[in-house]
This record gives C-alpha cells, structure tokens and sequence, in this order.
C-alpha cells in the first residue's frame, strides 16, 4: 500500500503543478484522482484488484482528464462570450464531470471487510431503512433488482430526499449524478453497473456482481452522509 | 384470388428481402409445416408511426412456398468458426459476446413475445412497432438487440479490413470525400458514443418531410450514406434508413480483449475485422429498395386508406414573433 500511495501521490502532485502552471492565472479549479483508502486487492473476493484497478486508474482517470479539458475549454469560452461553444461542451462536462463525482462517491462507499464493509447500518440510517423498505434485505434486493434492469450503463442509488425527508431508490443512465433526478436528492450509497465494472470477473452476469457487492458497502460513510444531511 | 395475393406477397418479399444478406435462409431454418391454405391468415393493417407520419403496413405471418410460420426466433451463428477472428477478437470474446449476451437478448425476446400480437412477425417488424417513436414499448431492448447482434457478426469477418470498391467506394467518396475521411469521420463517432451504443454506416433515401422531438429530421439530400452513433439498442431501421456496417461500442464487446482502450478496439475493427463484402451487397440491396419504393410511391399513394387520420406535424414555426 505504501509503494501505491508514494507513487500515485508523486503522480497526484506533478499533476497539480501543471494544471495550476497552465490555469493559475485564469483561477479556475481544476481536479485530480483522489486515492482510494484501501489497496486495489482490498476488496476481494467481492470485486477483483484487477477491476479495482483498471477502473481506478484507467477508467476515472480519463473522466478527469477529460473533464479538466473541458473546463478549460468552457472558461475559455466563457471568457470569449462565445455562447454556442459553451452549450457544445455541457455534454463533454456532463459525461465527465459526472463520471468524476460519481467515481469519488462510489470509492468512499466501499470498504474492505476488515474496514467494516458489509457491516449493516446502525443508528438513524439503518432505522431510516427498515421504516421505508421493512429491511436492509428488502432494501438490497429493491436496488439488485433495479440494477440489474437498467438498459446500458448507469447507477443505481440510494438516496435522501432533504425536503420530503425520506429515503429513495432510483438509477441514473450513464454518467448523470444523482441530483439530475431531482434537485433536493442526497447520494447515500451508488453502485456503478456499467459493465466496466464487473465484467473482467463476472462477465455478463451483473445479477452476480449485485449479490456480491454488498459484501463491501460501506455503511458507515452513508450513515455519516445521512446524519450530516438530517441536521 | 388466394394464390395470386399470396404470390405476390412472395415475389415482393424477396425483392425486398429484410436487411442482411443471410435473412432468408435463416428464416427457412426453424419452420413447422401447416397446410398452405389454413396459415395464409387474412392480412392484417398495422399502423405505427415512422418519423412522426402515420404509416399503414399490410404485415402478414410471413408464407414461404410450403406453408410455414416462424415460430419463435433463433440464435443465428456468426458465419465463422468463433475462434477464426483471433487475434483481433478472441475466442473468449464470442462465447461471452454471441453464446451469453446474443443469446440471452433471443430468448428473453422470445419469451415477451409468445402469445402476443408481435409473435409471428418478423424481427424486423417488431423492432419498428416497439420503438413506437422513441417512446419504447419493453420489448424493444431485446428485439433491437436482437437484431443488431446478428448484423454485428455478419459485417465482420476473418481476414476482413482493407478497402471497399465499386459502388460502396464510389458513394462514400462523393459523400465523404475519401475513404480515408470516411475512416476518421467513423472512428470518431464510434469512440465519443458515450455510454452504451452502437455506430451505424448507413444508406438513408427517405422521402418523408416530417419530424418529431425524438427522430432527426431527415434531410432534402435524398440517397446518401451517413454515419449514425445509437444510444443503448437503438438502430437507423427506426428512422428509416438502411443499415449497412456497425460496430458494438457496448463495453462487453471489447472488455476481454482491450480492456478501457476503446479506441485500440475500433482501430481493429476496421483494419482488420469489417467485412467490406456484406457492406456492399447490403449497399445493392438498399439501393434496389430505395428505387422500387419510388415507383412503389407513385403507384399506391392513392391507395392509401383514407381513413387514415391526418399524420401529425411537428414543425417549428420559425416565423412566429416574440414580444
């Protein structure tokens, strides 16, 4: 772990130094892969360390790259006052950007075993969920189910409603974050079912990757999540 | 009268043969025999909406000379041996991507289907009917999918990349200005289809003028090759056009083999996998399609049902004033 960590944080640095060289003028924030709190075998036999780090390093890499790129491209424009470029790139940051949020989420709800994954939640969260579902189990297997019927690539979440102060489950088609199905929704917990996420250990079976994701939810960042939302 | 209406529902059908070179050998394979006279059920007027007019099909079980009704559709093979397109797809790949994915998408289509109103018609026809203008009755996921997987393994073949010629080569010079523009112009619609998806080459001669929120609008440009990039299952049929090449960017089509490296994936797909052959011969017959509708066109339009009612427009009002 600490051979991974010096290597992704020397990464992590240079990265920051030239995007601040190239954009510190201008002051626009730009982003950077956040490491993941576990090692990449972590996670195991759940999801594979060769996922874990594919994933990680290829697949969220490339949403940050890019959606720096186009951040930088839309301050540009901005600047310009040129308006027709600027709706062009809401897709770019849409993809991307989303992709970047989601990611950082999903890494947070995932832990080893040993870290308490898999551990069901306590307190206001897990009385939260047996009042809106009967059950964790009932829980699980309303957002298996709906991961498991969604067309294409998305996620599947389960999330607060801050207004109406309850609990709900929904998906997401590709890179939207959860917020894009309604403006007062809080992600607690997202589980990415594009295939890239399961399919070098369980192919086309996502059914199987559904049942075994549990095994490492990591309950305790959503109970955080949710009692710092319940203020 | 009976055989003259059923022979010329026959001679029809094979000059319009459905898309891809291979159809109707496939739809001989898996036939129950019935009396001829008994199956040939008096014609049915489905009416469904192609780019946002109303259009009027005569469908019927479709008769082949000794009397036979599909019966549930089948899980066609590649034309190939599935380890002959190693290296550049591997072996491993088509057990996952043709005998699970392929084959799942057929039986769960089957299942939906049985019993129903769509059971009996061609995949084709389901696939027009259940895409119901964008607004996507739930067996189009495996229907469309269906389809598109079977096209998929036809367009690719072992030793296939190079160059097309004759008339393929000759349209996508005049409508893309070279092969290798068209390449490019491929490629990176095939790599900025985000999500899951499909991209198509396709043969596009509508003759239709209207356009709804969800279909694109079709151009005065009539007879030319454009490519199209489909979201999920969703394939050009739908909008009319004629598919004549596509390539699966659906993860599980280049997970095992490239991994995230999509683009590695496409670069292979066209140096060394598409079959330029079956694009041409889909080319012909799209072609032959787009000039017998033509003469189709002139004839019949009076024929149409006059109950009919007026198709809906959506057309924006460009003249329309703000205050």
């Amino acid at each position: 772990m600490a051979i991974r960590s010096v290597l992704s944080r020397r990464t992590l640095s240079s990265l920051k130094e030239s995007s601040s060289k190239l954009l510190g003028l201008r002051g626009i924030q730009t982003f950077t892969l956040p490491d993941l709190p576990y090692d990449y075998s972590a996670l195991e036999p759940a999801i594979s360390g060769e996922i874990m780090q594919i994933h990680h390093q290829k697949h969220h890499q490339t949403y940050v790259t890019n959606y720096n790129n186009a951040l930088e491209q839309l301050d540009q424009a901005v600047n310009k006052g040129d308006a027709s470029t600027v709706v062009k790139l809401h897709s770019a940051i849409k993809f991307n950007g989303g992709g970047h949020v989601n990611h950082s989420i999903f890494w947070k709800n995932l832990a080893p075993v040993n870290q308490g994954g898999g551990e069901p939640p306590k307190g206001a969260l897990g009385g939260a969920i047996d009042t809106h579902f009967g059950s964790l189990e009932g829980l699980v297997k309303k957002m298996s189910a709906e991961g498991a019927a969604l067309q294409g690539s998305g996620w599947v979440w389960l999330g607060l409603d801050k207004e109406l102060k309850k609990l709900v489950v929904d998906t997401t088609a590709n890179q939207d974050p959860l917020v894009t199905k309604g403006g007062s929704l809080v992600p607690l917990v997202g589980i990415d079912v594009w295939e890239h996420a399961y399919y070098l250990q369980y192919k086309n079976v996502r059914p199987d990757y559904l049942k075994n994701v549990w095994k490492v939810i990591n309950w305790k960042y959503a109970s955080e999540v949710y009692e710092s939302e319940c203020k | 009268m009976m055989m003259t209406t059923t022979s010329s529902f026959l001679w029809s059908c094979s000059l319009l043969p459905s898309q891809g070179p291979n159809r109707q050998t496939q739809w001989k394979r898996h036939e129950k025999v019935l009396s001829f006279s008994l199956s040939c059920s008096p014609k049915s007027t489905v009416k469904f909406y192609m780019n946002g007019a109303l259009v009027s099909r005569q469908l019927s079980r479709k008769v082949a000379v000794s009397g036979v009704v599909r019966a549930g559709f089948e899980l066609k093979p590649p034309p190939y041996p599935l380890d002959a397109l190693e290296p550049h797809m591997s072996r491993e790949t088509l057990d996952y991507h043709w005998g699970k994915h392929h084959k799942t998408y057929v039986e769960n289509l089957n299942k939906q289907i049985l019993g129903t109103d769509l059971d009996g018609l061609s995949l084709e026809e389901v696939v027009l009917l259940s895409y119901n203008r964008g607004n996507m009755l739930p067996v189009f996921n495996n229907a469309a999918q269906a389809w598109n997987h079977e096209f998929f393994w036809e367009s690719i073949q072992p030793g296939g990349g190079g160059k097309p010629s004759g008339d393929l080569l000759r349209l996508i010079e005049r409508d893309f200005g070279s092969f290798d523009d068209f390449v490019e112009r491929f490629k990176a619609a095939a790599s900025s289809n985000f999500g899951s998806g499909w991209t198509w080459l396709a043969y596009k001669a509508n003759r239709l003028d209207v356009a709804n929120a969800v279909n694109p609008l079709p151009k005065e440009e009539d007879k030319k090759l454009v490519i199209v990039k489909t979201p999920n299952a969703v394939n050009p049929l739908v909008w009319d056009y004629s598919p004549l090449l596509t390539i699966d960017t659906w993860e599980h089509a280049y997970y095992l083999d490239f991994e995230n490296r999509r683009v590695e994936y496409i670069n292979t797909f066209m140096e060394k996998l598409v079959s330029w052959e079956t694009v041409s011969t889909r080319l012909e017959s799209a072609m032959a399609r787009a000039v017998q509708r033509e003469q189709e066109g002139t004839d019949t339009e009076d024929e149409e049902n006059p109950d009919d009612e007026e198709p809906e427009v959506y057309l924006d009002d460009a003249s329309e004033e703000v205050d």
